[in-house]
């Protein structure tokens, strides 16, 4: 393992307190308290439209909130950019990919690498590899990313915010439409992350999935979390079960 | 695995590059002046495709107003001169002002968004010449022109014309191509394909945007006080005019958008059009506006991308490519 190996230094932590965010007169968040250490992974689940994305975006830096702070590492960042907080080791992977169509999918993760992740070019080259390594994308990193399938392009997600080598990862939802053998094989990946040392948050539906990794599991509904805390607790909540899963405990 | 950047057709290109810049160092000493003229067009159409390219084909920056660059630069160098500043010296300065004025644009004109960039871009190109007419030494529309140039003779200052067209041009190409192969220059284009991700991995969008709109102002306004040597005359309406602007949207659009090669090609055929069909007039205008729609229904990556596409070959690569060795041992 090259670049990104286990990451060092104190425990990274982000901190969302009472978090509202609308949009025009429609509210999407409606008072969040939510943290995050480099020391777990955290499953996040909800019916759609619950406001999961938007949680992201705004932890992230991609939408300021209409009220509320956020805490990075102990200080303040809610008014920092979302370029800024991934140099400070926060970054976010979108639900609907964001590939830079017209590069290959090398200079899409260097541009990461080189922005957030390294000081040295030998070293931005590393963590470059490495990132694509860790995805299994390494076979089509000269291929233009407009030329690759909805596979590569969530793979390429996770790929470009790991070469920024961050201590908090938030990913949303980058296992939709896997079969079973991709499925476990991303599990595999997350948890080498977790084993690296960088905090996990992880948005998905396939629950399944989720509570292999996930140490905590919150479940959102209209804005809200419901529940909070050990999954098995979670996925058995009174209010999980109708709000989410519409009535049958999975 | 290792990480290549050049390509054997790459070098090759270079060297071949660097042999026809010397020969055509040495043109005035044996063409006649009007090859001389004419080719001192062609390096001034290269400049203006390059620098309209670097903006919208690597920046996404879609303008239709850089004769705003053209016209201040030119005007400019009228003005420095009039203040008894060599007139090549005035050149040079004139672009170096008109890339820090670039710069103060830069920090409203970025905020805007696609459509209103690119008209916004020729409202200022309009402020830009109507505030140039208030200029008393300039006399309105009747115009002055570089009349410091008439120091030199006729024979020498049509070859140093010749040559700051030729350094100008190598010059900001050369610029351009190593701008472009830095991080920034990466980054530059990943904002062109997605802004908001590009910001989500640490790149700051403004800065970068800045970098090439600063650069493409002064690239274009070097090229503008080129063609003020050149023709000597300045008159407001024809430098500050949209045509300028439609001329490099054609060159990069028939060459290739965001493709070096593609700004260069673009350049040569616009030029080959203009010397053969310039004189049929009105007919050269509907020639050139056919081209311009079949291009861009037929090869919508223009006629380089087209090329490139095809063959896979890159004579200028600006990119990054990861070579895998088979593990043999
Ligand atoms: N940029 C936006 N502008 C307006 N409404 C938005 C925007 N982004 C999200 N929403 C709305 O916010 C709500 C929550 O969306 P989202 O956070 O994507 O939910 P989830 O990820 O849980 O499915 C939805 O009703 C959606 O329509
Ligand atoms: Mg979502």
């Amino acid at each position: 393992m090259t670049g990104a190996a286990t990451q060092a230094g104190p425990e990274a932590r982000l901190t969302g307190a009472g978090i509202h965010k609308s949009y025009g007169s429609l509210p999407v968040l409606n008072g969040i308290d939510f943290s995050l250490t480099s020391n777990e992974a955290v499953g996040i689940i909800g019916p759609n439209g619950a406001g999961k994305s938007t949680l992201l975006s705004v932890l992230s830096g991609a939408t300021p909130p209409t009220q509320g702070t956020i805490q990075l590492n102990g200080s303040d960042v809610s008014d920092l950019p979302a370029r800024d907080r991934a140099a400070h080791g926060l970054v976010r992977t979108h639900q609907i990919p964001k590939p830079f169509s017209g590069i290959t999918i090398f200079e899409n993760v260097l541009v990461a690498a080189t922005h957030a992740g390294a000081r040295r070019k030998g070293e931005a080259y590393d963590l470059a590899l490495d990132a694509l390594d860790v995805c299994g994308m390494l076979p089509v990193a000269n291929r233009p990313a407009e030329s690759v399938g909805l596979l590569d392009r969530k793979r390429l997600e996770l790929a470009r915010a790991l070469a920024t080598s961050p201590r908090l990862l938030l990913l949303d939802e980058i296992g939709g439409g896997l079969t079973d053998a991709e499925a476990s094989e991303l599990v595999d990946t997350i948890r080498s992350l977790r084993a690296r040392g960088i905090g996990i948050v992880w948005i998905e539906h396939i629950v399944r999935i989720l509570l292999q990794v996930a140490e905590r599991l919150v479940c959102m509904d209209a804005g809200r979390i419901i529940a909070e805390g050990d999954p098995e607790t979670v996925m058995t909540d009174a209010q999980v079960v109708s709000a989410y899963l519409g009535g049958a405990p999975a | 695995m290792t990480i290549h950047r050049w390509t054997w057709q790459s070098k090759l290109t270079f060297t071949l590059a660097a042999a026809l810049i010397l020969i055509l160092a040495l043109v005035p000493a044996f063409a006649s002046d009007s090859v001389n003229e004419r080719l001192t067009v062609l390096f001034i159409y290269v400049i203006l495709a390059a620098m309209w390219n670097a903006m919208a084909g690597y920046g996404g920056l879609v303008s239709i107003g850089n004769q705003l660059f053209f016209g201040l630069g030119a005007y400019m160098t009228i003005r420095l001169a009039d203040a008894g500043i060599n007139p090549f010296a005035a050149m040079v300065l004139g672009a170096v002002i008109v890339a820090g004025l670039s710069w103060v644009l830069s920090l409203f004109m970025l905020h805007l968004r696609a459509g209103e960039f690119a008209i916004g871009m020729w409202v200022l190109a309009s402020i830009a010449h109507l505030c140039v007419n208030l200029d008393p030494l300039i006399q309105g529309e009747t115009g002055t022109s570089l009349i410091s140039l008439n120091a030199y003779a006729i024979a020498d200052r049509r070859m140093m014309i010749f040559w700051a067209a030729l350094i100008g041009m190598v010059g900001l190409l050369a610029l351009l191509f190593a701008v472009l192969r830095t991080p920034s220059g990466l980054a530059m284009q990943a904002i062109r394909d997605n802004e908001e991700a590009a910001d989500s991995i640490g790149v700051n969008p403004m800065r970068t945007k800045r970098l090439f709109f600063v650069l493409a102002g002064f690239g274009t306004a070097v090229a503008g006080a080129l063609w003020l040597a050149q023709v000597s005359a300045f008159q407001p309406k024809t430098y500050f005019s949209v045509q300028w602007t439609a001329y490099m949207i054609f060159m990069v659009l028939v060459g290739g958008l965001g493709r070096f090669e593609g700004a260069i090609l673009g350049a040569l055929i616009f030029f080959a059009a203009e010397t053969w069909f310039a004189a049929t007039g009105v007919w050269y205008l509907i020639g050139l506006g056919a081209a311009a729609l079949l291009f861009s229904l037929l090869l919508p990556k223009g006629l380089w991308g087209w090329i490139a596409t095809r063959t896979g070959v890159s004579l200028m690569p600006l990119g990054y490519r990861v070579h895998m060795e088979t593990p043999s041992k």
